[in-house]
């Protein structure tokens, strides 16, 4: 269910506050509060933007690739404004990821870019993704379902990018002995501090441009109304 | 829409749209001569752009093979969209008493000709300028490249026929398709690799012949499904 004309009204300011306050306290708590890394050091204090904006990108892509699909079944437009936002917001979280984790991999593994699965996954994903934005820009009247489309095939390509580069994982782990999951003490607390910021962000991103859209839409609409009434010329 | 009708006569219905689309191009050969030229033209600057020594040929060789082909497809795509745009044909065929899914078949049957076509050109051009072992197992190979083609066709035909209207789609269809096609540029070029490699390493290779074959599936099911949803017109 998109969100209703009311619900985003307050949503940016909410969550815009929010994560705000997010953003202060995260990057306080990182530089202050987070021990050390027991292999990877100090450069290690990244992980907590690089991980937590994935998180989210990985979420933003769920969204668009579900609302596309909708917006392909029942056509209704508010579908496909939400996976607009989606899909917007999620080129700027995956820039986000790409960057922070290429300066990360030139500090833990001294090369800006390896050919390695996560990364390769990352890199297509925000490929589609980029194209999906090309596409709604330039693609004139039939630009939301061409998009819709491509967030779909996109969507349904992500389990085979994944398979491609299967070569075993070396990508640079949080803990000392593995993932996320196995995170303790300020670590985790940071972490999934970091990733409700930037969550928050999200929301109010989608809730601010899903806005705009139908803002424009309806600026749309009475122009042609407008127009019909002969008031407009 | 039709009533229901009998699966048999989907897939006839499908054949006289493909049989009708080749028989145009047997014609003038407008499209298979322009793509064969082309495909053969980036071979020749392929054979001058990289060093010719053997060992190195074999490595690079199963990319170029795949590039070559994906970058002529596309341009045989496009014009065979043209084709249908020109005479606003596209139209008529859509208000023909058949399912959608005829019409898609029989779009992306007759493309899958012309890529088949084009590769049948590029591999024994590569094999011959560049020197390349590409007949020692004819048999996988062809297979490869078949399913290469009709999983680029599935997708290729679905957004060559959203893009028929959209002034821009000349460049589209490139930005649109190619991250969608890249993990099927991957298998191939991987199940290249390994036949390529001394000696071929065939298991390997049957690995990716069967992620092509998991991928063709996969999206020929997407694209009979969301084709009639993204071609309103």
């Amino acid at each position: 269910m998109a969100v209703p004309r009311s619900a985003t009204d307050w949503m940016v300011p909410v969550f815009g506050l929010l994560g705000a306050i997010g953003l202060v306290v995260c990057i306080w708590l990182i530089f202050t509060w987070v021990p050390n890394d027991a292999v990877l050091f100090f450069n290690q204090r990244i992980f907590y933007f690089h991980v937590g904006h994935a998180f989210n990108l990985f979420i933003a892509v769920g969204v668009c690739g579900v609302s596309s699909l909708l917006f392909l079944w029942r056509r209704t437009p508010r579908w496909d404004d939400l996976a607009l936002a989606a899909a917007e917001v999620a080129v700027a979280y995956g820039a986000v990821v790409l960057v922070t984790g290429s300066v990360w991999a030139k500090a833990a593994w001294d090369h800006w870019w390896v050919w390695e699965n996560r990364l390769m996954m990352s890199l297509l994903l925000w490929l589609v993704l980029v194209a999906y934005v090309l596409v709604r820009r330039y693609a004139g009247a039939s630009a939301d379902r061409l998009a819709a489309g491509l967030a779909v095939f996109g969507t349904v390509g992500l389990p085979f990018i994944y398979t491609m580069v299967n070569k075993g994982d070396q990508h640079p782990q949080a803990g000392t002995n593995g993932n996320v999951a196995t995170l303790t003490g300020p670590m985790q607390i940071v972490f999934w501090l970091s990733v409700a910021t930037f969550f928050c962000w999200f929301l109010a991103l989608i809730a601010s441009r899903v806005a705009s859209t139908r803002g424009e839409r309806e600026l749309r609409e009475l122009r042609e109304q407008g127009l019909d009434a002969g008031l407009l010329t | 829409m039709p009533a229901e009708r009998p699966r048999q006569g989907v897939l006839r219905q499908a054949w006289r749209i493909a049989w009708k689309d080749l028989k145009v191009e047997l014609r003038s050969r407008e499209i298979v001569y322009t793509m064969a030229f082309f495909g053969a033209v980036i071979v020749v600057v392929y054979s001058f752009a990289f060093p010719s020594s053997s060992a190195l040929v074999r490595l690079g060789a199963p990319g170029l093979l795949w590039v070559s082909t994906m970058f002529a497809g596309t341009i045989g795509l496009g014009r065979a969209f043209d084709r249908e745009r020109e005479n606003d044909t596209l139209r008529a065929l859509m208000l023909t008493p058949v399912p959608r899914l005829a019409i898609f078949l029989g779009k992306g049957i007759a493309i899958t000709f012309l890529v088949g076509a084009v590769a049948l050109v590029v591999t024994p051009l590569m094999a011959l300028l560049m020197d390349v072992p590409f007949f020692d197992h004819p048999g996988e190979l062809a297979l490869a490249l078949l399913l290469g083609a009709v999983g680029f066709s599935a997708i290729g035909t679905v957004f060559a026929a959203t893009l028929l209207k959209v002034r821009s789609r000349d460049v589209l269809l490139p930005v649109i398709i190619y991250p969608i096609l890249i993990p099927l540029f991957a298998f191939g070029t991987e199940a290249t690799a390994a036949l390529l490699k001394v000696p071929a390493d065939l298991d390997n290779a049957w690995y990716w012949i069967g992620l092509l074959g998991a991928y063709d599936a996969a999206f020929l099911v997407l694209s009979m499904w969301i084709f009639e949803s993204l071609v309103i017109e």
